[in-house]
């Protein structure tokens, strides 16, 4: 009988009749909810009833020592890896487990890999113009021209990245901090809703990491931002919330002060840097 | 700045093309006019022999264009761009025959003169259609473009790309070859296909016809040139430089790469046709010989030595060597392959990037360099 009634209910529209390529739904506010994901790899349970809600515009970091299945978990988000149990929705209306890995990404999740690949012989602005979402077959390509809307778009990327100047050099010359934000920069001109950042400075220096911190903290409410960091010193400068990730599942979660007085999250993770400051 | 311009039409504004072209054209004028205007025996006089044989270099140079498109700007190193040469020089070679009618040796109305001799009694149903011009220039094309076409899509799809690719491009020849060295196939055996009369109505041993032929392929590579500098100033351009360079990532980004690969193969397979058809009214025969691999690796050669990934390198490496392989067959025969890896070694150390690297070293750079000229060498 219920289940009649929610069909007759008017203000419902039927999951199946939804096209896939429906725009993503926030109005309940989260962006992207994880609910008792579990993933087995040869019985290691990497990840272990994981329970994750990322909010609209949040910008979020996910910590953990190695092994906690922090990879693995944004390999579930992108669809490259499938759970076992589990459910995982982009908005309240995309099931991201029906999804293909192409799929996921044209309904804009965007991700960020830990070594930068830039196309090296093609300046700044051209690697960005070849990321930008566009009718990507041969004809349209062959006969694209630059318009001014195009380049409108691709300047204010090259300024979000802060890469200005460099628009017409060649992505080869860049320093190491440089291309991880081009390739940034390649990942916003597909204007994704979401945005994974695995490891962002990792090899940075430090003037580097600073200007990281000012690129993420400025796209989070754009865009919905999950950084994944080793480094407590980056995080500690833009988290607002930090989930802390230990052996599949999540152990605290909160504001950076709040997690690193958990006495849990200082035994399996800060146990070690905080004897370093103590030191 | 760009917005305004078709795709077509864009290299025309460029200074490096401009200039090319303006060589291009100041030569061809100067040769016919030191051909047409001065006596023979003037010091200056170019003679109908040297005219026609610029013709071939010319032919030269635009197969080398055709092989510099897909290996300097999407890193396939093709071994076989002989075939498709050849495949072009073969369907003009047919309509040259057919052109001959009955003023053969043997005098047959219908019949080339192998074909009677190995006492065929009709035309083999491929060679249909090769008595009209415009189906023997279609064939030109089509035959060169649609092999590219399959060949293209198996390797490609496959992904079969790197040193794999260049090995089955060198096989594919190979195999072409042999075919062709057989009586049974009805294209001349071993002779190929020579002693042609006419084409379009005009005698071919006549001088004007010689001085139009060799026009001709200076205009053809005229265009060739504008077409694959067109194609890689485009944003498909940019996106075979990607390819070559960072194919899993270009597939990322959404990009169909096996698509573009086979788009720009085929075009080249078709330039090489065209390269190929001109050729054989020029030197008057054309044999299985033109299938051999070592014709394609010198294909190789030549655009290596000129500069790869720049076009107009091509060009110059492939006159120079065809010009130095004229005098030094010459003069010292035996000396020319020695030559030819020597001086192959020299550029391969002193001039990676070839002539045309040198010509970018001496001028001031610019502030947006052309991504071109940079080509990665993994890919090779």
């Amino acid at each position: 009988m219920n289940f009649l009634t929610s069909l007759a209910d008017r203000d419902r529209v039927f999951d199946f009749l939804v096209p896939v390529d429906s725009p993503v739904d926030v109005r309940h506010g989260p962006i992207l909810y994880l609910e008792d994901v579990t993933v087995s790899f040869d019985g290691f349970r990497a990840i272990d009833r994981l329970n994750l809600t990322i909010d609209d515009g949040e910008l979020r970091c996910i910590i953990g020592p190695n092994g906690a299945g922090k990879t693995t978990m944004m390999d579930i988000i992108t669809g490259k890896t499938r759970p076992d149990t589990g459910r995982v929705w982009f908005g309240s209306r995309h099931d991201l487990l029906t999804m293909n890995e192409p799929q996921i990404a044209s309904l804009g999740i965007g991700r960020k890999f830990q070594k930068p690949t830039t196309f090296e012989a093609l300046s700044v602005f051209e690697n960005l113009e070849l990321a930008m979402a566009a009718d990507k077959r041969i004809l349209p390509t062959l006969t694209a021209r630059t318009s001014g809307e195009i380049r409108e778009r691709i300047e204010e990327v090259l300024t979000t990245i802060g890469l200005v100047e460099l628009r017409h050099r060649p992505a080869g010359i860049l320093s190491h901090g440089q291309k991880q934000w081009l390739e940034i920069g390649m990942l916003l001109m597909q204007r994704p809703r979401l945005l994974l950042v695995d490891e962002p400075v990792a090899g940075m220096t430090e003037q580097e990491m600073e200007r990281t911190a000012e690129l993420l903290t400025g796209l989070a409410g754009k865009q919905s931002v999950v950084v994944v960091e080793h480094d407590m010193g980056f995080v500690r400068s833009i988290a607002r919330t930090v989930t802390v990730l230990h052996q599949g599942s999540v152990l605290a979660e909160g504001s950076m002060n709040q997690v690193s007085m958990d006495p849990r999250v200082v035994e399996v993770y800060l146990g070690a840097e905080a004897d370093e400051e103590v030191a | 700045m760009l917005a305004s311009r078709s795709w077509l039409s864009r290299p025309l504004h460029e200074r490096s093309t401009r200039l090319f072209l303006g060589v291009l054209l100041a030569s061809l004028a100067v040769v016919t006019l030191l051909n047409l205007a001065l006596p023979a025996g003037h010091t200056l006089h170019v003679s109908t022999y040297t005219v026609t044989l610029l013709g071939k270099y010319l032919c030269y140079a635009l197969l080398a264009v055709a092989v510099d498109l897909v290996w300097g700007y999407l890193g396939i190193l093709s071994l076989g761009h002989g075939a498709f040469f050849a495949l072009g020089g073969y369907a003009m070679g047919m309509y040259l025959m057919r052109q001959i009618g009955d003023r053969g040796v043997y005098g047959h109305p219908v019949l080339p003169d192998f074909m009677v001799f190995l006492d065929w009694q009709s035309l083999p149903w491929y060679w249909h259609g090769f008595d009209m011009a415009w189906f023997a220039f279609l064939m030109v094309l089509l035959a060169p473009g649609l092999l590219a076409l399959v060949f293209g899509f198996l390797a490609f799809r496959s992904r079969v790309t790197g040193v794999y690719l260049s090995i089955i491009t060198q096989a594919l020849t190979f195999a072409l070859m042999l075919a062709f060295f057989r009586n049974e196939m009805g294209f001349g055996g071993n002779n190929g296909l020579t002693d042609f009369k006419e084409l379009l109505g005009v005698d071919l041993t006549d001088d004007a016809t010689r001085l139009g032929l060799f026009l001709a392929t200076g205009v053809a590579l005229a265009l060739g040139y504008l077409l694959c500098r067109a194609i890689v100033a485009s944003k498909l351009g940019r996106v075979c430089v990607a390819t070559r360079d960072a194919e899993a990532r270009t597939r990322f980004l959404g990009y169909r790469v096996e698509r573009f690969q086979l788009f720009v193969f085929v075009v080249s397979a078709m330039l090489a046709g065209v390269a190929g058809a001109l050729y054989v009214p020029q030197v008057g025969i054309i044999n299985p010989g033109e299938f051999s691999p070592i014709f394609s690796i010198e294909i190789v050669l030549w655009v290596a030595l000129g500069g790869r990934g720049t076009l107009y390198g091509a060009v110059i490496g492939a006159l120079l060597v065809n010009y130095a392989k004229t005098v030094f067959t010459g003069v010292m025969p035996d000396a020319w392959l020695f030559a030819l890896g020597g001086l192959f070694v020299l550029v391969t150390v002193l001039l990676p990037r070839g002539i045309a690297g040198l010509l970018a070293y001496r001028r001031p750079r610019r502030a947006a360099p052309d991504p071109s000229t940079t080509p990665r060498e993994a890919s090779a």
